[in-house]
Order: structure tokens, then sequence, then C-alpha cells
């Protein structure tokens, strides 16, 4: 268990710059989440932690120790393979015990810390298997154990979910954060699954072509998007591009006037997350109430989203919550969509944008590059 | 009806072209081992009666013994060595993108595609050549032989190793490098036993190829000195009693059984 530091870590393979850049100090015992669409640079960059990919540039420090160019054997961090990567001619147990084997353990010591291994990720009784008689969730939980087991500094997560069933995937995820939490092991996780991210990390840090766009806590993500990549990228928004006027008063490029949070003069784009909309009398008294045409009304079951269009250029999706048997908006009404000011976020320059959009969620899941 | 008893019509027909198949090619070796233990010395049908006494000839005859051994030892070698150079090659050639990388992986199995005569005789003509550049006994010793037969074996180890490691998952050295394996650490103990079904078949067929080659080392062995291949068609040549077959049959138990054997540590129809 350890701080792990990273100080201006750049790669570049040839021209392409995979990673530019990135700085982060994760506290012992924290875990942080690298998240990011493939090809970000966040696999990347966890395997310089690594110690697979020599970076081009920066520092990494694992406990205070400079381990920037030691190769990967003589550094203590353990990692689960999105693979798994077990040894298919080992058992389970030898799988286990070859980390000790290797920092050479007394032979009479390693049984018991196998089986206090096994026992952690509630294997005991497969001991004696192989890797291909196991299910895809007990090899992800073998892998685990066998990096857990050398008791390393860091742990490092490469996409450990990715393989397994959506159902799986849910009970998985909580087992992991808290064993991660019990154990007070300091674990950085990279994955493109912005909800494995917000339910599992205590800090998330959020990747894109190479660099790091926002680090923060889920809320402050959430809440606080620096740019329109993370507005879009966690959780939903509506961009609505134009240009900051005044204080707190903003005009979209189809002239609509918006009251919103404070933000520099000049270009810029509003983010209103889909939630923080109010449709038909509930909108009487916010801040900004617009009247448009509903163009489309998507049924989730546990709410719903209604695409009303409010100028020419600017359409908006509200998210309601699916509380009442009544009517629901059909395509075509008039209707009143109002937000408050707070909910109005100004996201600085980009006044490329020229159409209003929601940036869906996550983009396909992928093996990431390199 | 009609497409159940096309599929009906398509399984005996399928059965049927695998049994002619597998008739065309035991029946020759059914015949020999029958052969082996006819009584007369002139092979005829029917036979007039049973007899182990060719298998006994086989021992009184030193040739049979001598090329037996030479055979043997040839193989052993060719085999050991040939291995040795086919696996660190189809490593290299899986591994890493290098110039000339595609015609090298070409060039390591070409030996199996030139015909043996073409290759003994090429041989033969280097041998020539080096020995009186040299002035060593090349040609004729039984290095030389060993080096032609280790030409045989080279590319049926880069093939059955390569084809080991395509579904190689090069995450498991990562993993064992992160638990603390230096690189010939994890090389030996994890990349290794993991391609190990490959070498093993390697090992197998490269002896079967050396062990039963006729043509080529028909060019390289020297004055009085013989493999096995080449005791029986001299042999040949005078008699045609069942000694041969004897020999024969005594070949198809050595090289069935090492196959079997081999079987039973890795299965041989995943491999190749």
């Amino acid at each position: 268990m350890a701080r792990l530091e990273i100080e201006g870590l750049t790669k570049h393979f040839g021209a392409t710059v995979a990673v530019h850049e990135v700085s982060l100090d994760v506290r012992d015992g924290e875990f942080v989440t690298l998240l990011g669409p493939s090809g970000c640079g966040k696999t990347t960059t966890l395997r310089m932690i690594a110690g697979f990919i020599t970076p081009t540039a920066g520092r990494v420090r694992i406990g205070g120790k400079d381990v920037t160019v030691l190769p990967p054997w003589k550094r203590n961090a353990g990692m689960v393979f999105q693979s798994y990567a077990l040894f298919p001619h080992l058992t389970v147990a030898e799988n286990v015990a070859f980390g000790l084997e290797m920092r050479k353990m007394p032979k009479a010591d390693i049984p018991a810390r196998v089986t206090e291994a096994l026992r952690l990720v509630r294997l005991g009784g497969l001991a004696e298997r192989l890797p291909r008689e196991l299910s895809g969730g007990q090899q992800q939980r073998v892998a685990l154990a066998r990096a857990l087991v050398i008791r390393p500094e860091v742990l490092l997560l490469d996409e450990p979910l990715s393989n397994l069933d959506a159902k799986l995937r849910e009970t998985v995820r909580v087992e992991i954060r808290e064993l991660q939490h019990k154990l007070g092991i300091t674990t950085v996780m990279v994955t493109h699954d912005q909800e494995e991210a917000l339910i599992m990390a205590d800090r998330l840090v959020v990747m894109s072509d190479g660099a790091v766009r926002q680090v923060g806590s889920q809320r402050d993500l959430y809440e606080r998007p620096a740019d329109r990549f993370v507005a879009g990228f966690v959780g939903r928004s509506n961009l609505l591009a134009g240009r900051v006027v005044g204080p707190g008063r903003f005009e979209t490029e189809a002239g609509v006037a918006i009251a919103c949070l404070d933000g520099a003069l000049g270009p810029g784009v509003i983010a209103l997350r889909p939630e923080r909309l109010a449709i038909g009398p509930a909108a009487a008294g916010l801040d900004n109430r617009l009247t448009g045409t509903v163009e489309l009304v998507s049924y989730l079951g546990a709410s719903i989203d209604v695409h009303v269009r409010v100028s020419s250029a600017d359409r908006v999706v509200v998210n309601l919550p699916n509380r009442s048997d009544g009517p629901l908006p059909q395509e075509g009404d008039r209707i009143d969509v109002g937000w408050p000011a707070t909910a109005a976020i100004v996201l600085a320059g980009d006044g490329g944008a020229h159409n209003p959009r929601v940036l869906q969620d996550q983009p396909e899941p992928k093996k990431e590059e390199p | 009806m009609a497409t159940l008893d096309r599929r009906t019509l398509g399984r005996w027909a399928l059965t049927g072209v695998a049994g002619v198949t597998f008739g065309f090619i035991l029946l020759p070796l059914v015949f020999v081992t029958w052969l082996a233990f006819f009584l007369q010395a002139i092979p005829s049908f029917p036979p007039q009666g049973y007899s182990l006494k060719w298998f006994f000839s086989i021992a009184e005859n030193p040739r049979f013994v001598d090329g037996f051994l030479l055979s043997l030892q040839v193989a052993l070698i060719a085999t050991t060595v040939g291995v040795a150079i086919g696996v660190p090659a189809a490593l290299c050639i899986a591994r890493y993108r290098f110039w000339g990388r595609e015609p090298l992986g070409n060039l390591l199995l070409l030996p199996l595609v030139v015909p043996g005569i073409v290759l003994g005789t090429s041989l033969y003509v280097f041998h020539v050549e080096a020995t009186i550049l040299t002035e060593l006994p090349i040609l004729g010793s039984i290095a030389a032989l060993v080096a032609g037969h280790i030409l045989l074996v080279i590319p049926w180890s880069v093939r059955l190793v390569s084809a080991s490691l395509a579904g190689f998952d090069r995450s498991i050295e990562e993993a064992a490098q992160n638990l603390g394996a230096t690189p010939v650490t994890s090389f030996f103990r994890i990349t290794l036993p993991t391609i190990r079904p490959g070498i093993v078949a390697a090992a197998l067929f490269g002896f079967v190829v050396s062990f039963g080659n006729l043509e080529m080392s028909m060019f390289l062995v020297g004055a009085g000195r013989t493999t096995l291949p080449i005791t029986v068609l001299q042999y040949l040549e005078y008699r045609i009693d069942p000694t041969i077959a004897a020999v024969s049959v005594l070949q198809i138990l050595l090289l069935g059984t090492a196959m079997i054997v081999t079987d039973r540590f890795v299965k041989l129809s995943r491999v190749v």
C-alpha cells in the first residue's frame, strides 16, 4: 500500500502522441478510475505504471520511490489483465503461488498465503482446478487473488469486468470495491464504462485523446464538467451553443436568451442535464421558461425522455421520472420547458458547435490499442 | 422428408469415402504384417504356414541391426538440434516484425517442398565442394548426414511450434513479469510449458521424417554405412523374402508406439 504519483507522463509511438503529460496523485488506499473512450490513452497510462511501456517523458513514483525506469518485475504493482492472463498449464493454486515463488518466499509459507488469498475471493474449493475448468467469473477472481497475494503496493485493474456478462458484472464490481476497501490498497482501474467508474471509484480521471480532461469526484464531474467532452461522456447533457452576453446571461445562436451560471464573456456552450429540466406546469416560475414542440417521446421504464424543439436550432431532451399514471406528452404537443439558472453550466470556448445535441452515453466497448 | 433423405445419403457417402480412404491407407500395412509371418521365402498365396523365423533372421543380420542403430542415432540428434533451432525461429517469426520476416518463414519451410532427390543431390555436391575447399572429411561423414536430416526436421518444428503460438495470449508473459519473473524465468516457466504440445509434436514428426528418410540419405551416407531404409532397399535388390516385411512390422510398431505415447501427453489432433 502506498501513494502513487504520476508526473507529466507522456508517451509517443512514432509520430502519434498516445499519452500527453498526464499527472495524477493517488492517495494511499484510494481507488482511482481512468475513464475514457477507446484510444484515449488510459490503458497506455496504466501500462506505464506497471512498467510494460517506457514513458517518453515524465515520472512514476510508487510509495515515494521513483520506478520510472524499473522493469515490471522489479515493481511491486499487482495487475489484473483484461483477458485475466491466467497461466493455462498451472492450477489455480499454482497460479496464485507464482508471485510468491518469484519473491523467493520459503516453500513452507506459500500454501497458507495461497489459501488465504483464495478464501479472500471465495474460491477456496477450486485450488486444484485448471483455469480452463473455471467460469469467466471464477477466472477473474483467480486473477484478482494472484495479484493480491503478493501484497502489492498498488493494484492495477485493466478493464477487469469487460469479459463478464452484464449480470455478473454488477455483483463483481461491488465485490471488488468492498475488497479494495477492506484491504485499503491503492488502486488504479481503467474502464470505458462510466457506470462502472461511477460505482467503483473514489475519484475519476476522464481522459480523451491522450490527455486528462478532468479529475474529480463523481459529483464534481457530473455537476461541474470542465468541458463538453466530460459533460457528454459522464452522464448525458444537452449542449446549446451560443455566447455569454453578460453576467449570468447567455444567448444561443438562434437567439434564445438563457439565464445561466456565470461564465467568461464570448462564445461558449451551455450544458444542461436532462433530468434537471421540467415540462408543463412544473416549468412555471423557473428562471428559464421556453415553449417548444415535442418531437419525440421515448419511454425508458424508470424514466421518460421527451425531446422538445425550443428554436429552429435548439432541441433539448427532458428526462422525467416515471412517477404518475397521467398522460404522456404526445409528439407535436406545444409544451413549456423550464430549468433553473443553476442547472445551466457554461462551458467556455468551442464556438464551432453549430447544433445543440445530446452526446449519448459511452462509445462501443472495444479493446484499446496497444 | 426429402431433406432428411438427403442428409442420410450424405452421411452414408461420407462414411463410404472415409472407409475407402482408410482402407487405402491401412491395407498395405495389414498385408505387410500378414506377410511377415509367412512360412515360405517367396511370398505367394495362400501361405503355406506361419512362422516367426523372419523376425529372428533380422537379429542375425548385422546390416539391419547397424542400419537401425545408425537411423536411430541420426534421427535422435537431428530431432534434438532441429527442434532447438525451430522453436526460437518460430518464436521470432511469430513475435517480431523485422525485415525479411516472411521470406525467412518460407525459407525454413522449404525443405518440406523440395524433393528428397534434389535435396540429396545438392547437399552431395555441396559436401564435395566443401571437402575440397576445406580439406576436412565432410563428405560421407555422420555429421554431414545429421546436418542433412536437421534440414528435414526444421520445417516440421517451425510449422508445429508456430501453430501452437498462434493462439498464445502474450499477456500471460506480462502477468508473469508483473508478478516478479524476469523475461528469462517467464520464458522457461510460462512460455515454454504453454507451447509444449507443439514442441512434443514437432519432435515426434521430426523423428518420424528423419527415421524414414531414404532419398536424401542415399546421397549422404559414407562407404559401408547405411541407414535402415537404405539397408531395406539394398536387401530388396537381391531377395524378396519376408524379412523385409518383418523389418517393416517392427518399424510400424516403433513409430506407432511413439505416436500413442506422445498422444497420451499431448493430444496430437489439437496441434497438427
